[in-house]
């Protein structure tokens, strides 16, 4: 019933993109989107796309899941490209009833819903290709200069971890509760708001019981196992640069150094 | 009042690489009155089977009919075949949401569209019947014991009238006492309501002493289908599934091996009981 929903959408495979350090990954899909939006013409966007699909190629990850993606923002796509194909003022080039279609708007259009979708893909990229754990410990170690400013990194990683572990777990929670309550008759389907939202009533009480008990135990299980915070603690699998991440680095900085120079040209 | 699987088989997400048969060409027939144990270790299939009875889960192939009708049709009740074949799942804890026991147990009733009156009618009646005591109605279903709170998700369903009952592993997590009053009030079930009773288990020896007819499950196929006697006669090949047969089965197994000459039919301890005295007395007059 529920098992269509994937947050943590990682696609177990072996590619060189699978094995790259997190950091790499992170930084590189900044770098890639801050890319997008500066040195707008076709010959950027040429790059951008190739070297898209140059990642994609070398991710092992089928096409079809990077489109899947998209579905999400479809909605927010359309609306965009229909705002700036009517709404930007320019030379006129079609007329309907009162909406016209100016040359700039349909430049704008395009390019809009090209960075938009350069911009899914890229980002799909990283959490196809990246377990939702290496992703926090990348995070954390990445924004570890922030400290200084007394941010917090490590408590925020650790409920960002916690949180990833829980979604599966919830997800299947609520499946097997939803299933309980439909034997008892419920119906989670039908009638209007209100009915509906009162309907969610015995889902969400044992749901929330559910949490909050697992939440005590492993809270319990950790201070067990003597945790208490960032300060001092060591990992078991540190993050280490190795070649293959020096060589993705300076990859990025190639298609970047690109990149400028198409746009300057 | 029969309800028949016929050749159902059910896929795990058809679309991932590694295309799981949780249920491969199962047909079995439940006749009116009977109280079948379901057994077989995690992940072979009898879960799932059970969810298809009463059509929360829908077949990949093949046909449920319940009164001969086909479950799966268009226009065919849902809710109302819900309220015939009742499911009551492991953890109670993923039923229970109200602020106290009897509404709680009023919640499947009213579903049904009943009237006050009926649905409290209803909701005493099935709490007496799984000897729920009348003091713990207005208590939270939280702060009860674990006993209790599996008496209380059981009467949720009971109380919905239905003429088919499905356990699935009602006995987890119970000390032996609790689990055997449970077992004993189930039972109690079957022969004063003549209600039909599925019980799903993994462990033999819960199954061996109430039901009358095993289902023996493995790889969403079913292996097994016959009396307690029969099934456990093959205890090897259950102990290659990671089953096994109950204690007293061994046991008289081994005496029989050490030259003490008693039938190995015994499913109960007290079976096994009277015939080691039987035998016994036997030698001794000799």
């Amino acid at each position: 019933m529920l098992r269509d929903i994937t947050l943590g959408q990682y696609y177990q495979t072996e590619s060189v993109i699978h094995r790259l350090d997190p950091r790499v990954k992170l930084a590189g899909t900044l770098l890639y989107i801050i890319s997008l939006f500066l040195f707008e013409n076709i010959l950027g966007y040429v790059l951008a796309a190739l070297f898209l699909a140059l990642v994609i190629g070398l991710s092992h990850v089928p096409f079809k899941f990077m489109v899947r993606g998209m579905k999400a923002i479809l909605f927010l796509m359309l609306i965009t490209v229909v705002f700036n194909l009517f709404l930007t003022p320019g030379q006129e080039l079609l007329r309907l009833w009162r909406l016209t279609i100016t040359r700039e708007g349909l430049h704008n259009a395009v390019y809009m819903a090209l960075r938009l979708s350069f911009l899914i893909m890229g980002s799909s990229i990283m959490t196809l290709t990246t377990t939702p754990n290496n992703l926090t410990d990348g995070m954390e170690r990445g924004l570890r200069p922030l400290k200084i400013f007394k941010v917090p990194i490590h408590e925020v990683a650790m409920i960002m971890s916690i949180a990833l572990r829980f979604i599966p777990i919830l997800l299947e929670e609520t499946d097997k509760i939803m299933k309980a309550q439909i034997a008892r008759g419920a119906d989670f389907e039908s009638g209007n708001l209100i009915r509906r939202a009162k309907a969610m009533v015995p889902l969400l009480v044992p749901l929330f019981i559910s949490a909050f008990r697992r939440a005590n135990d492993l809270a319990m299980a950790m201070e067990a196992r003597c945790y208490r915070g960032g300060e001092g603690r060591t990992k078991m699998k540190p993050l280490i640069y190795q070649r293959r991440d020096r060589l993705a680095y300076l990859c990025i900085l190639l298609y970047l150094g690109c990149k400028m120079a198409a746009g300057l040209v | 009042m029969a309800l028949t699987v016929d050749h159902v088989s059910y896929v795990y997400d058809p679309d991932a690489p590694l295309a799981r048969m949780a249920l491969d060409d199962v047909s079995l027939t439940i006749p009116e009155g009977q109280f079948i144990g379901i057994i077989g270790h995690t992940g072979s299939g009898k879960s799932t089977l059970m969810q298809h009875l009463n059509g929360l889960v829908r077949a990949s192939s093949g046909r449920i009919l319940f009164n001969g009708q086909d479950i799966d049709a268009k226009d065919y009740d849902k809710k109302e075949l819900r309220s015939k074949v009742g499911l009551v799942f492991q953890y109670p804890e993923h039923q229970l949401f109200e602020v106290d026991v009897f509404s709680d147990v009023c919640f499947g009733p009213r579903n049904l569209g009943l009237d006050k009156a009926e649905v409290e009618r209803r909701a005493a009646d099935a709490l007496e019947r799984v000897g729920v005591p009348r003091e713990l109605y207005t208590q939270s279903p939280f702060e009860l014991s674990g006993g209790q709170k599996r008496r209380v998700a059981i009467a949720g369903v009971l109380a919905m009238n239905p003429e088919i009952l499905i356990l699935d592993e009602p006995t987890a997590g119970l000390d032996p006492k609790g689990r055997r009053e449970i077992l004993d009030q189930i039972k109690e079930l079957q022969t004063r309501s003549h209600m039909t009773i599925l019980l799903v288990s993994h462990s033999m020896e819960d199954v061996a002493e109430y039901v009358d007819r095993i289902i023996v499950m493995n790889r969403g196929k079913i292996i097994y289908d016959d009396i307690p006697r029969n099934i456990f006669k093959r205890y090897r090949e259950l102990e290659e599934i990671g089953l096994g047969a109950p204690q007293v089965t061994y046991i008289m197994q081994t005496l029989r091996k050490s030259g003490l000459p008693v039938s190995t039919e015994a499913t109960t301890v007290q079976q096994a009981a009277d015939e080691i005295m039987k035998v016994l007395d036997g030698v001794l007059v000799c």
